[in-house]
């Protein structure tokens, strides 16, 4: 895999014109857009609008039938949700994804799955050497813990904690894996106000402290307007506007959108 | 008082070998556990794939005249690359498809297998010969059939080492999280194929190990595929999902249906034991859909 590095500021990723349908339906319609390194883009838009399953195609789990993906300046044909991992794609779900059976300190360990070299047989034979490395995530992994503030749930089953939590759990596990590229679907999705403040500074923090180029769905038009660089609107799959908050704000075909007019 | 410490013993006798008969159901039951937590399939193919695996070992031994350990190995191989195929042309193809066909699916692999296997090495019966004990020998006045003793101790080694790889490993945590949730796996880079490969192998070496013991107690025929179904009333008392509950539930019906045989039987006529255990899991199924340590599965509406 040809590793190319991008500079703060240069496109990381970029979407042309793409479009998906299941059958019948079209959920995304000739979209093109991009995301710079560095910044926290987001997707906002109504309900159906097609935001997730622009995530979707992004990482892997949906292939748009037209149009084409560029990451880091390699322009791929279909990829799997694995390799988009390998490429330094992380992500969160809006229902919440997590291995619920197993503990806070567990989920967020899988995410550092590619990080861990020793293979089967080497983890199986090799002990010694698999545990070391074990115990050197297992310190990366403590680091999350701390940085979100979850040290009282590391032993919980991620199952019995409150929303919220989970959330939080779910971000965890994704940053683990060192995201070039960070996808959160819905972040604040179910949460209430304070919840919600705890959030963002996490992604703002997460953003200025290591770098991590964030792109974020959301539909509460507030919160992404005070936390994003750059904001894309989608309506009914289709992009209806681009650009910095305030441009967005003022857009008339984006207020009628979100006020139901024009419609 | 003789005669109490006499009934006492002839108890314990009946006991201890349907406990030890019961350790072999849940060698059985193992293999389908592990398949149906890693991929959520239920594995109808798994009696063909233990006989399948017997049937290598024994070919290899006859065909090749090697030490039974060589043979052992060559059978693995044979497994894993079943495992490889099983992912490439069958389950890999039907990904996201209704549970149902993948069952269906693995009912074809079961006939494949059952006649791929006679084709390859005939269909008489063979003779497992890998050096197990036979005969019994008396425990302050119990007697216990030596093989089901190994079985027993076997059984109990495969599900402590099982435990361990699940548990400490990172392929063993890679399991689970596909168990738990397919989508979130691949989004943390988890490569299902991998990871259905593993199993179908690992599934693959219980069955060899299954295959040895019920094919030194039973000879190498294929009618050990049968075996199979009664590893399903071990399932449903213990639960599709857990390790523990195949051991539990082949401990209990093993024991149950000897116990049932002996001090019922004379009441009913008799041969209760063949149809003892389906009965138990279905009275089971009544009061505990789940199994005694399965996942309670709660529909959200």
């Amino acid at each position: 895999m040809v590793e190319n590095t991008v500079k703060p500021g240069e496109i990381l990723l970029s979407v042309e014109d793409i479009s998906l349908s299941f059958g019948a339906v079209r959920a995304i319609s000739e979209v093109s857009f991009d995301i710079k390194k560095g910044e926290v883009r987001a997707i906002i838009g109504p309900n159906g609008a097609g935001k997730t399953s622009m995530l979707n195609c992004i990482n892997g789990f949906y292939h748009p039938q037209q149009g084409t993906i560029t990451y880091k300046g390699i322009t791929r044909s279909a990829m799997k949700p694995y390799e988009a991992a390998a490429q330094g794609i992380a992500r969160t779900f809006q229902n919440v994804a997590l291995f619920k059976g197993m503990s806070t300190l567990d989920n967020i360990m899988t995410g550092r799955n590619l990080k861990m070299k020793s293979g089967i047989l080497a983890s199986t034979l090799w002990w010694g050497k698999a545990q070391k490395e074990e115990m050197e995530h297992r310190r990366f992994v403590e680091d999350i813990i701390d940085f979100l503030e979850i040290e009282a749930i590391r032993k919980t089953p991620v199952g019995r904690l409150p929303y919220g939590l989970q959330k939080r759990v779910e971000l965890g596990r994704a940053l683990a894996a060192e995201p070039e590229l960070l996808l959160l679907d819905e972040p604040m999705a179910g949460m209430n106000l304070e919840e919600k403040q705890d959030m963002c500074r996490f992604i703002l923090d997460v953003n200025d402290e290591f770098g991590t180029t964030i792109c974020l769905i959301e539909h509460d038009m507030g919160v992404v307007m005070d936390i994003s660089d750059r904001v894309m609107v989608l309506d009914y799959g289709g992009k209806i506007g681009d650009g910095v908050p305030d441009e967005v704000r003022n857009d008339q075909n984006v207020i009628d959108a979100y006020l139901g007019g024009g419609h | 008082m003789e005669d109490i410490i006499f009934e006492l013993q002839f108890f314990l006798e009946v006991l201890i070998s349907g406990l030890l008969t019961g350790s072999l159901y849940s060698l059985v039951a193992l293999g389908f556990v592990l398949i149906f937590k890693a991929s959520g399939v239920f594995n109808f193919a798994q009696g063909a794939m233990m006989l399948f695996a017997a049937l290598s070992l024994v070919g290899f031994q006859e065909l090749l005249g090697v030490h039974w350990t060589v043979a052992f190995v060559m059978a693995i191989a044979v497994m894993v690359l079943l495992a490889w195929c099983v992912e490439k042309f069958v389950l890999g193809k039907l990904v996201n498809q209704e549970p149902i066909i993948l069952f269906m699916a693995t009912i074809g692999i079961t006939f494949f297998l059952d006649g791929f296997g006679q084709t390859l090495w005939g269909s008489d019966i063979k003779v497992m010969d890998v050096g197990l004990p036979t005969g019994s020998f008396d425990m302050g006045g119990i007697f216990i059939d030596k093989l089901e003793l190994v079985a027993g101790f076997t059984a109990g080694a495969l599900v402590l080492a099982l435990a361990l790889f699940f548990n400490k490993t990172k392929i063993g945590r890679a399991l689970r999280a596909v168990a738990d949730d397919h989508q979130a796996a691949l989004s943390v880079g988890i490569s299902l194929r991998t990871i259905w490969i593993i199993v179908w192998s690992v599934a693959g070496l219980v069955g060899l190990v299954a295959g040895i013991m019920w094919g030194s107690k039973l000879g190498v025929q294929f009618s050990l595929t049968l075996l199979a179904l009664k590893a399903l009333p071990v399932l449903i008392l213990g639960g599709f999902t857990s390790i523990p509950g195949a051991i539990v539930g082949g401990l209990i019906i093993g024991s149950g249906e000897k116990l049932a045989e002996i001090y019922i039987g004379p009441f009913v006529g008799g041969a209760i034991e063949n149809w003892f255990a389906y009965m138990l899991a279905m009275v089971f199924l009544l009061f505990r859909p789940q199994g005694l340590f399965g996942e309670k599965i709660i529909e959200r509406v």
